[in-house]
């Protein structure tokens, strides 16, 4: 395709690749394990990925306004022992918690629009303070959530499985919210010039807030679909989403530059950073190999990203 | 015409606005009727985008009121209120979000298109007012402006101001709107500004290209070091009167050191004339050169172009000699704030301080107090951090790691920016005697009486060198009709 045509189906491009690349991932996988495609075997295949998704949608919102989140992986964990212990013990205490969570988030935003701080610092220092925070909560593995918990995870909805549709549902949603609405324009109209926006006379401060306050809230989905998967509290369980998290934002078609983000892409990239895994134990590769696969696909798309605006340029 | 308090559209009176130790704006009165067009010139720094923000209400005035409509709009004057008030302003940096389309950046400046179908609201209303002014533009509304060239950019930036939703608009400021707009685009937006002012709308017009202005606007008024020095109808005024009232020569210029000589023999740095202009760019061993004209026009791609061409031989571009840089933007590219004082000049000098690859303290020491005792920066101890100095004294500090460099060539990117006049005449000084000892200056400065201390001047207008003048013949008249296009090829 020329680079003219290229550049002018752009925004098509950006979540058509990904969606190209999980078909194919999709098509190798059931025709090694015919036995993936059927309801369970869809359950059991993609199970993890509701935690992901959730976890990436969180990344997404922070980068749209030009931010990273480095602290998402552990915030899920701090989720999870909170989840496991406090919810089902005294239910009021635990779910106030976790709404004390999403609100350190927003004011986690006002932070650095306030003093202008760089996120990468904030967040990094932050996802500490969430690791000793779910330490202190529950310092051995253990504990269990709320049995309507791991009962929610397990509901098989007729004809899609739970994975597959609350996928979809979470794309349409944030679809509708992020890139349809007039309020989701303004937001990602900070990503994109804060100045031009701050002119026009919105605040940037509240649209930091809001959307940091959403990475809160889908940062609480994620740790509590993790939960009720695991029914366990783990202090480590979440590390790795941050890694995944960014991941299914850049491979789904996003940028770090602010402001251009796809919420449909960014599930789909979710979607792939887990398959990535299953392909390789379905390969008999040792899902040792799994981190740096996540990774490598990650270096791979900004490579050839790059490589694209070269020769665009 | 005036408005139901008997009043024109707009009165700005006494308005005063600083930056630290520099007084942008010294009381300005300005008079804006509707249905008029009202066109602002003046030289860099003169204060017209100062004035215009304060009046769009992205800045607060110091002292002085606005009077909209007849009446004081009084303290929280920003950015809503004005555009509530149906003042609206095109500002001269796009200030379009790149990734979003013509019709979400319109959204963004109304919050009246929220709610259900704002998305086609919005696409009509931009749509509209784009085949409205520029015809035929060939935008597609749904694209992200980033993707879209400059003009178009442009195009939709302006159009955009002139959407209507739950506010009229009264006063369209338009900042150098058609800089980056081609001449047919220009056109268009010219002879509707002329229907604009027909439906009462009121158009401030600020420009460099004075035709444009004397043949379009009904009031021009001149503003020069913050103030408004002249006034009057755009028909009865001519260009050379425009020229003359911006150029009025104000206080005292330094004046050359006793025993200042001409330029040597040895051409440090040699340009070739290039098919659009009849000027080659030449720098010789002991000269200072200046380049003057208006911020933007190329000045500071040629100074990029020669330190550039000092490392990587260039086509069309010879350099002789090493290269010393000095900024005048010390935040971003000038000084290390965690630095102290010494680390910050001797930074230029470290390969000739170093023994073995391992620095020795002594001698960094050394030259730092050197050069603190010889520009006469006012700091204690040279281990004191750079960030506790004066702004002025900063700049200093700048000025000593070029010397210290002793480099051939020192290029100055407006290194006295915004630098109190006592420091100045200081580095002047200093400038002239470095010269004398040899070394060739390439300056570019957008305070045209710091020209005075140039052996020669280059006036730079969109890119191109339009004039070159010898100190000998040096009136700021002849450097602001040059800034403004007319150059030697045009003559008086």
């Amino acid at each position: 395709m020329s680079t003219q045509g290229a550049r002018h189906h752009g925004s098509v491009l950006r979540v058509g690749l990904p969606a190209v690349a999980l078909i194919v991932m999709l098509g190798a996988i059931f025709t090694m394990q015919p036995r993936a495609t059927s309801y369970f075997g869809l359950t059991v295949l993609l199970n993890f990925t509701l935690p992901a998704i959730f976890a990436a949608m969180a990344q997404m919102a922070v980068i749209t306004v030009g931010d990273i989140d480095l602290g998402i992986g552990p915030f899920l964990s701090l989720v999870n022992c909170i989840a496991a212990t406090l919810l089902a013990g005294h239910p009021l205490l635990g779910w106030l918690s976790l709404a004390a969570l999403v609100g350190a988030y927003a004011l986690m935003g006002a932070l650095i629009h306030v003093r202008r701080l760089p996120s990468i610092v904030v967040t990094l220092g932050a996802s500490f303070v969430w690791l000793g925070l779910a330490l202190l909560v529950l310092p051995n593995p253990g504990g269990a959530p709320p049995s309507w918990l791991p009962a929610l995870l397990s509901w098989k909805p007729p004809l899609l499985p739970l994975p597959v549709l609350a996928s979809i549902l979470l794309a349409i949603c944030g679809e509708l919210l992020l890139m349809h609405t007039s309020y989701g324009v303004v937001l990602r109209g900070i990503g994109g010039n804060p100045r031009a926006v701050a002119h026009t006379g919105w605040s940037l401060l509240a649209g930091r807030m809001v959307l940091y306050a959403v990475a809160g809230a889908c940062g609480v989905v994620a740790g509590l679909a993790l939960t009720g998967l695991n029914t366990a509290g783990d202090a480590t369980v979440g590390t790795q989403y941050t890694l995944v998290s960014i991941a299914a934002v850049i491979v789904g078609g996003g940028e770090f530059v602010g402001g251009i983000v796809t919420p449909v892409g960014t599930v789909i990239g979710a979607w792939i950073m887990l398959l990535a895994g299953s392909l390789l134990s379905f390969l008999n590769i040792s899902t040792d190999w799994q981190l740096s696969v996540q990774g490598g696909i990650l270096i791979i798309v900004l490579g050839l990203r790059a490589l694209n605006r070269w020769s665009g340029a | 015409m005036t408005d139901e308090a008997g009043e024109a559209f707009v009165r700005l009176i006494g308005i005063s606005k600083s930056f630290g130790a520099v007084r942008a704006l010294a009381g300005v009165d300005l008079t804006i009727q509707s249905g008029r067009m009202v066109s602002v010139v003046g030289h860099n720094g003169a204060g017209k985008s100062t004035l215009m923000q304060i009046l769009a209400g992205t800045l607060a005035s110091d002292t002085g009121e606005i009077r909209v409509a007849g009446h004081a709009v009084g303290h929280g004057y920003g950015v809503r209120r004005a555009s509530a008030l149906g003042i609206r302003c095109v500002f001269q940096e796009l200030s379009l979000c790149p990734n979003l389309s013509a019709a979400e950046n319109t959204r963004i400046f109304h919050p009246a298109l929220a709610g259900p179908g704002w998305r086609r609201r919005a696409r009509r209303l931009i749509g509209d007012a784009l085949q409205a002014i520029f015809p035929d533009h060939g935008i597609d509304p749904r694209r992200p402006v980033g993707e879209l060239p400059i003009g178009q950019r442009q195009m939709i930036e302006t159009a955009r101001a002139f959407t209507e939703t739950d506010h009229p608009v009264r006063l369209v400021i338009l900042d150098e709107p058609t800089a980056s707009l081609d001449a047919t685009a220009a056109e268009q937006l010219l002879r509707y500004t002329g229907e604009a002012r027909a439906r009462g709308i009121a158009v401030v017009f600020i420009s460099h290209r004075l035709p444009e202005i004397l043949g379009h606007a009904d009031e021009v008024f001149v503003m020069r070091d913050g103030q408004v020095v002249g006034s009057g109808a755009a028909d009865a005024l001519t260009e050379a009167q425009l020229v003359e009232m911006m150029g009025v020569v104000r206080g005292a210029d330094p004046t050359h050191a006793p025993g200042w000589r001409g330029g040597g023999e040895q051409i440090r740095v040699e340009q070739p004339a290039r098919a659009d202009t009849p000027f080659r760019v030449q720098l010789r061993a002991g000269e200072v050169v200046g380049l003057a004209g208006l911020a933007g026009h190329g000045q500071r791609e040629l100074l990029q172009a020669v330190f550039d061409a000092a490392f990587h031989p260039a086509a069309g571009l010879r350099v002789n000699g090493s290269v010393a840089y000095v900024s005048g933007d010390r935040r971003t590219e000038g000084i290390f704030p965690l630095w102290s004082v010494g680390r910050n000049t001797t930074i230029s000098r470290l390969r000739a301080l170093a023994r073995l690859g391992f620095l020795t303290q002594a001698r960094e020491a050394a030259l730092a107090e050197e050069w603190r005792t010889r520009l006469a920066i006012r700091t204690p101890d040279i281990g004191r951090p750079i960030t506790s100095l004066s702004g002025g004294n900063q700049q200093k500090v700048l000025v000593a790691r070029a010397f210290a460099a002793e480099a051939d060539i020192i290029l100055f990117d407006d290194p006295l920016r915004g630098v109190d006049i006592a420091t100045k005449r200081e580095l002047y000084q200093h400038v002239h005697r470095a010269a004398e000892a040899g070394r060739a200056f390439l300056w570019y400065t957008t305070e045209n009486t710091e020209l005075v201390n140039c052996d020669r001047i280059y006036v730079f207008y969109r890119g191109t060198i339009t004039d070159e003048i010898a100190h000998t013949d040096l009136t700021e008249e002849r450097v602001i009709r040059a800034s403004f296009g007319a150059g030697q090829s045009i003559a008086v």
